[in-house]
């Protein structure tokens, strides 16, 4: 009885994230078997007919190719070029200088992605965006377009936003790891007459690897989630150019209300999630392991 | 040979450092240029995007605060503050039972609780709505308060449990020796030491909530229960061709979270560090 009494301490949260969390990822199963129109109320068990549907769909195929595209393009900046940036910042001597730094690339980060994407939605514009002024000011004026306007520019110009939102989240992230490096190492390294390039290679790098590993899988499971940017900026269009999973969900659903399509690509999203996850649980265990 | 070898040295420290303040120009210019706009005419705007406003005035930001930002702003306050209670509430309360309660069946509650970590919030949508919809919370501030909660406990769960795991034992049992009970002992001691991490799980929360969007948009249509990300685009939508009031809306959405964060950096770092390993 005791017990079973201890378990009111976990109960809430146990209840919110039963209810909330796992219920409707079960749900969603059961409701991607369905053809489901929810102003009607009309329910029909269809089997795995909206999976076949999804298999002929082009756009989703391109949505899956755009998350794809991002996480190829965040990897890049906010792993890779997030981690060489992070140890630039940490290589200076003065630490007021470090922290404004690492301060300053945070910032689009704590602003929303509403208001970034908003901001550069109209950074993009054709007529009064500074991008296309600043490209005629520079004598690059054949260059300037409707950026979010064209299929071949608007889905670059999207990840170029939320690089510029994401990068000093990553940078501050490793600029972290490479603090908790015991300064002897970097000392040892100074005496052998290590130059700057062979310490960030041989000693930065191996160092923090476990972060790199983890962040590659934020990364990468972010990208897959994207929707609140696409969403602001071009809602999915030119013509379906920039659909990603995320807004294809929604505007399945949402808006063509056809809820069973939509759940079926939410369990392709599941599923791509799922198996991120599963890579980060044995990255995280190997880590473990080794200490 | 430090004279030598400082030539190419000096000449990378310039490179080093035109890049690290380009990159900075690159990312302030853009939050000048908005916060600039805010105080623009729409003449002006389209005119030299690049000027400085003629005149400095508050126009733009009256306007956009009476079409719907001060309402927007209301909700956005009420449910970022009622979430992080509910939120840091309930996690500190389930994180004291896993790590200092003999709970039965620890480590599979554990498992249950943090594992939500896994699940993207797009994955739940559809049968979410149809929930809400069916309890009648759809379009209500309860359905936002519920949501943020239930999806972040097991991110916020994960901090606290790792920082209550290292507390010492003698502390437990120092106040099982004065009679406290299980309550007195998490309410008055437990929790005052976890302050560090209470304070980042707050500051990390009020961030995510201030900036949700996919279920502020999805949860909420009417002006009294939008949150300021979703009432942003709604701005824009109504008043579009307006565009120095949308920049207005866009600094006000935008200048508490950044005031936060240089308040509390130290926390919102040490909370990121500590949860990137979730």
């Amino acid at each position: 009885m005791r017990a079973t009494l201890r378990l009111v301490w976990v109960l809430p949260a146990l209840v919110l994230v039963g209810v909330f969390v796992y219920l409707p990822l079960v749900q969603n199963l059961q409701f991607s078997t369905l053809k489901w129109d929810i102003y009607s109320g009309s329910q029909e068990y269809v089997g795995l007919d909206n999976y076949a549907k999804l298999v002929d769909d082009p756009v989703f195929w391109s949505s899956l190719g755009n998350n794809a595209l991002y996480a190829v393009v965040s990897i890049v900046f906010q792993v890779f070029g997030a981690l060489l940036l992070a140890a630039l910042i940490e290589s200076i001597g003065s630490e007021r200088w470090r922290r404004g730094l690492r301060a300053v690339y945070f910032i689009p980060s704590a602003i929303s992605l509403t208001v970034a994407g908003l901001l550069f939605y109209f950074v993009y514009e054709p007529n009064l965006g500074p991008l296309n002024h600043a490209l005629q000011a520079v004598g690059l004026g054949e260059f300037a377009q409707a950026w979010l306007g064209q299929e071949s520019t608007a889905m670059p110009a999207i990840i170029a936003m939320s690089q510029w939102q994401g990068f000093g989240y990553s940078t501050l992230l490793f600029a972290v790891a490479i603090q908790r490096i015991p300064s002897e190492i970097y000392g040892a390294a100074a005496i052998d007459g290590v130059g700057p390039i062979r310490r960030f290679v041989h000693v930065t790098v191996p160092l923090v690897r476990e972060m790199t590993g983890l962040m590659a899988i934020v990364t990468i499971s972010g990208a897959f989630q994207v929707f609140n940017e696409v969403m602001v900026m071009t809602a999915g269009g030119p013509n379906n150019s920039t659909q990603v999973l995320g807004t294809w969900l929604y505007r399945s659903g949402f808006v063509r209300n056809n809820f069973g399509y939509a759940a079926a690509v939410a369990t392709v999203l599941f599923v791509i999630t799922l198996g991120i996850a599963v890579a980060q649980l044995w990255v995280t265990r190997r880590r473990r392991v080794e200490w | 040979m430090v004279t030598r070898l400082s030539f190419l040295a000096v000449i990378a420290r310039v490179f080093m450092w035109a890049f690290l303040l380009a990159l900075a120009v690159v990312v302030v210019y853009p939050l000048l240029w908005m916060t600039l706009n805010g105080f623009k005419t729409n003449a002006e705007l389209f005119g030299d995007p690049f000027a400085l406003p003629l005149h400095w005035s508050f126009d733009n930001y009256q306007k956009a605060w009476n079409r719907g930002v001060s309402d927007y702003l209301t909700t956005s306050v009420l449910v970022t503050l009622t979430s992080t209670v509910a939120t840091v509430f309930v996690s500190a309360w389930a994180a004291y039972g896993l790590t200092r309660v003999n709970v039965p069946l620890n480590r599979t509650l554990t498992a249950a609780i943090l594992g939500g970590l896994m699940l993207a919030p797009t994955v739940a949508l559809v049968p979410l709505v149809k929930m809400f919809q069916a309890m009648g919370l759809y379009n209500t501030f309860w359905a936002l308060l519920i949501l943020y909660t239930a999806f972040r406990v097991p991110f916020t769960t994960f901090l606290i449990r790792a920082y209550m795991i290292d507390l010492p034992r003698e502390v437990d049992e120092a106040a099982e020796m004065d009679g406290a009970g299980r309550w007195t002992a998490f309410w008055r001691i437990i929790l005052p030491m976890c302050k560090p991490i209470l304070t980042s799980t707050v500051l990390l929360h009020i961030l995510f909530t201030w900036n949700e969007y996919l279920f502020a948009m999805i949860f909420t249509s009417g002006t009294g229960v939008q949150t300021l990300p979703v009432g942003l685009t709604s701005l824009m939508s109504k008043h579009g061709t307006e565009y120095p009031v949308v920049f207005a809306g866009m600094v006000i959405a935008a200048l508490p979270v950044v005031l936060l964060f240089f308040l509390g950096q130290r926390y919102i770092v040490k909370g990121l560090a500590d949860g990137v390993g979730k």
